[in-house]
């Protein structure tokens, strides 16, 4: 090859297809990217990106199709063999070894090695050579990963996947962990990679990451390729059509709640560095939409005023009266539902029946006195619920693990739903599920609030916040930065009032 | 999942049984004592202690916890008994309801302190059982300064207990332990499938966090399955003191070992959540039969463990053979 001539890298998936257990999470998908560019992979959760990045970094073995790079046939069929490939993931969860010190982790193969000498001086002299490279100078190559903030972790992530040689890089929603600071860092280093030929995947929830940062953008929906277009060919609105199939104002049912009197009132709350003097309300009838950057404060919130963390101070009043939740079972006795942000952890439990799932509450009322369960009454109740939720699933019996993700989170709002709470916060109550579960779930907050409930939604999804609220809270850095009124809401003034820019 | 595996899934759902089964045969190919009624009573009579404590055992089990001090709770229960025999009013069964009583305090007072460890004050179960079980072993020892204490000759409570220990329902011959151990079988079958209580401690096991967050005070479950197991323990120990009519600190030594090991063969998942009763019974009964069968062939108390050992492992690597097929 003449010097300087070097030849554009050039990966290209083609009919990827890839089951689990019967269910498709690829069928067909195709991806074609080249060295020196920023390809955004964008699709609903669901949709195939993580599977068809996990097939890529041979994590997942695929069932048929076909990987090229260079136009030549690669066989990946393990994790190590991509690495050998230059291929490298950053996950979500960064897979750090935080005792070991920054160098250790960037050159993890070097411990093993055989022999018994490691070269420590020889590693931290080319790790800080990575690291000045990068323009992170700043980072001690001796110090424990795990004391790094969450966005130099990163970096040390990203720095081990170039020590590899890796041509091929991939980021799955590495800004979600970011402040706006650091991602502007982060953006910087991606362009530099770039501009060495690195072929980079970026997978982003986010549009404005999309339009500011990637030359390409291709769309799965379904585990299935919908297109590939160069970014500016494509503006948001199409984006967000290809993705979910069908126009915005679709996904959103309509309201016909009547917006009554202020239902939950909180004044002045505090509770640790992250709720500091919060004070808002919602009415009956309506739904509060709160927004902010990751780490504003919202879920620590809720937390507090559903009463799961120490409230320091503050007052919180329901209809007008003074109540205290000092516990959740508190807040539940007074009418006050949560449904946290981490499904899978906090809020079903998997391995069990739905129907236990759906009167696990201590307001369950099919309660004998003695404290033995009325069967019949309570299985018909739980399937009346089951029934008005549209709940897909072959019987309250089954568990609740074995359910799609959308369906998950409407057993984890059942038993809100048994427990008759007047007042019910959801927190990012569509992540992780599809489409279709999505307009099922929004349907399900716009019926509570028809019945005359108080929904609080905690959303980092733009369009649903702007979609589904009657009126937004933003919060900043654990205290309210602002309130936006049903007609001022927009895209602009919620990330104005969250990242601190006064108009 | 394959459609032709009707009889195959039903071989892995149902393997437990199977395998008591398989063992029941074996035994009665292999020992012609061995399906005598006066054989048979006799191993169930010796194993109620396990089977009270191995159902204590599951509830902590259930809740993702551990306790060790099952065997030293059920020597505090003997001793307890034991002692109190000689001072218990003199009408027999009133005398001998309140020693019972009391050596079941005994035990869930104990047992409560380990759950309020666990519970309030964040111990590690394994680590606060730990204590309590070397704690309350050396509580045994001190009652008597170590000396077994010997039922006294002419107390009705005494007499009483003698024969509750080696006596038969007339008729049937079921030894009164056994009698004894399947009413709380019941009990706890009931309780745990049919009850609030039963299914909170399950729901607590599969996911705490969950739970919590649903509003239920998970503290107050985790404390309570303790204390519960505390006294099941000590009326495991005064089952044991009465079939020897002695009290001695020694009694249940080793007994927590057997009852984790029934609920692991009985398909209990040590981090919580998952279990049954009736599937612990049955981990009982194989732990009792192998020794029976062993006894009965001669075979000498070494090997006996290791082949006890051998055969605990494999029953668990099919209990988690079925587990993965209930997943898929």
């Amino acid at each position: 090859m003449p010097f300087g001539e070097e030849k554009q890298m050039h990966l290209s998936m083609l009919q990827i297809d890839k089951a689990f257990g019967g269910v498709a999470a690829l069928q067909g998908a195709s991806l074609e990217a080249f060295g020196g560019e920023v390809h955004g992979l964008m699709g609903e959760n669901g949709a195939g990106k993580s599977t068809l990045m996990k097939v890529l970094a041979g994590a997942y073995r695929r069932d048929s199709g076909e990987i090229r790079l260079d136009g030549q046939p690669a066989d990946i069929t393990s994790p190590h063999e991509a690495i050998i490939r230059g291929i490298s993931v950053i996950y979500q969860e960064f897979s750090l070894a935080g005792h070991l010190s920054v160098a250790e982790n960037v050159l993890i193969e070097e411990l093993g090695r055989p022999g018994i000498r490691v070269p420590w001086s020889e590693m931290v002299r080319r790790t800080r050579a990575l690291l000045s490279d990068m323009g992170f100078e700043d980072i001690d190559p001796m110090q424990p990963a795990g004391e790094l903030p969450v966005a130099y972790q990163q970096v040390v992530e990203i720095c081990k996947a170039l020590s590899r040689d890796s041509r091929i890089l991939v980021f799955d929603e590495p800004t979600a962990v970011l402040t706006r600071h650091e991602t502007e860092k982060l953006f910087r280093l991606i362009r530099l990679l770039r501009e060495r030929g690195v072929c980079i995947l970026y997978i982003s929830h986010r549009l404005e990451e999309i339009f500011t940062l990637c030359d390409r953008v291709t769309v799965l929906k379904d585990g299935q390729t919908v297109g590939s277009w160069p970014i500016d060919a494509i503006d948001q609105k199409g984006l967000v059509r290809q993705m979910i199939g069908r126009e915005l104002s679709d996904l959103f049912p309509p309201r016909k709640a009547t917006v009554g009197e202020a239902l939950l009132e909180v004044e002045g709350l505090n509770a640790g560095p992250m709720v500091r003097d919060v004070s808002f309300f919602v009415r009956a009838g309506e739904v509060l939409g709160v927004s902010g950057l990751v780490g504003a404060g919202r879920t620590e919130t809720m937390r507090a005023i559903f009463g799961a963390d120490p409230l320091q101070s503050g007052r919180i009043r329901l209809a007008g009266r003074e109540i205290v939740n000092a516990s959740p079972g508190e807040a539940v006795a007074n009418g006050i539902g949560m449904l946290p942000e981490d499904r899978k952890h906090q809020g079903v439990l998997l391995d069990l029946p739905i129907r236990i799932n759906a009167m696990m509450t201590p307001a369950n009322p099919f309660i004998s006195a003695f404290g033995f369960i009325r069967n019949r009454e309570e299985i018909a109740a739980v399937e009346e619920i089951a029934k008005g939720l549209r709940l897909k699933s072959a019987g309250i019996d089954i568990s609740a693990g074995t359910l799609s993700g959308g369906n998950q989170q409407k057993v984890a709002i059942m038993k809100w739903i048994a427990a008759k709470c007047r007042v019910l916060i959801f927190d990012e109550p569509t992540r992780g599920v599809d489409v279709g579960a999505k307009i099922e779930i929004y349907r399900v907050m716009n019926e509570l609030a028809e019945a005359g409930a108080a929904v609080i939604m905690v959303s980092s999804d733009m369009l649903e916040v702007i979609g589904m609220s009657d009126r937004v809270v933003v919060m900043r850095q654990g205290a309210v930065a602002g309130e936006l009124l049903k007609h001022q809401i927009s895209e602009e003034a919620i990330i104005d009032l969250a990242m601190g820019m006064e108009a | 999942m394959q459609k032709n595996t009707g009889i195959a899934t039903f071989l892995i759902r149902y393997n437990i049984f199977l395998m008591l089964a398989l063992l029941v045969v074996a035994s009665a190919l292999l020992s012609d004592v061995f399906l005598t009624p006066q054989n048979l009573w006799n191993l169930l009579r010796q194993l109620v202690p396990l089977a009270l404590v191995s159902i204590g055992m599951l509830l902590v089990i259930l809740t993702g916890g551990i306790d060790l001090s099952v065997g030293a709770l059920a020597a505090i229960g003997a001793m307890v008994v034991a002692m109190l025999l000689p001072y218990l009013p003199s009408q027999a069964a009133v005398g001998l309801f309140v020693g019972i009583v009391a050596a079941i305090a005994a035990g869930a007072l104990l047992g409560a302190v380990t759950g309020a460890l666990v519970a309030f004050f964040r111990m590690a179960p394994f680590i606060a059982s730990l204590a309590m079980m070397t704690v309350a072993r050396g509580i045994a020892f001190m009652m008597s300064n170590g000396q077994p204490v010997r039922f006294p000759r002419d107390t009705g409570a005494a007499d009483l207990m003698r024969a509750f220990g080696s006596g038969a329902l007339p008729g049937i011959g079921m030894p009164w332990p056994v009698l004894i151990a399947l009413v709380f079988i019941v009990l706890f079958v009931v309780l745990m499938a049919q009850s609030k209580f039963g299914r909170l401690v399950i729901a607590t096991g599969s996911n705490e966090v969950a739970v919590r967050l649903a509003g239920i005070p998970v503290a107050r479950y985790k404390f309570l399955v303790y204390a519960i197991a505390g006294g099941l323990s000590a009326l495991a120990g005064v089952v044991a003191t009465a079939r020897t009519a002695v009290g001695t600190a020694n009694t249940g030594f080793g007994l927590e070992l057997d009852a984790i090991a029934a609920c692991v063969i009985g398909g209990a998942l040590l981090s919580g959540g998952k279990g049954s009763v009736i599937n612990t019974m049955i981990g009982v009964l194989i732990l009792g039969l192998i020794g029976n069968i062993m006894n009965l062939l001669s075979v000498p108390a070494y090997p006996q463990q290791i082949i006890k050992g051998v055969i605990i492992v494999f029953a668990v690597l099919l209990q988690n053979i079925s587990g993965e097929t209930k997943r898929t």
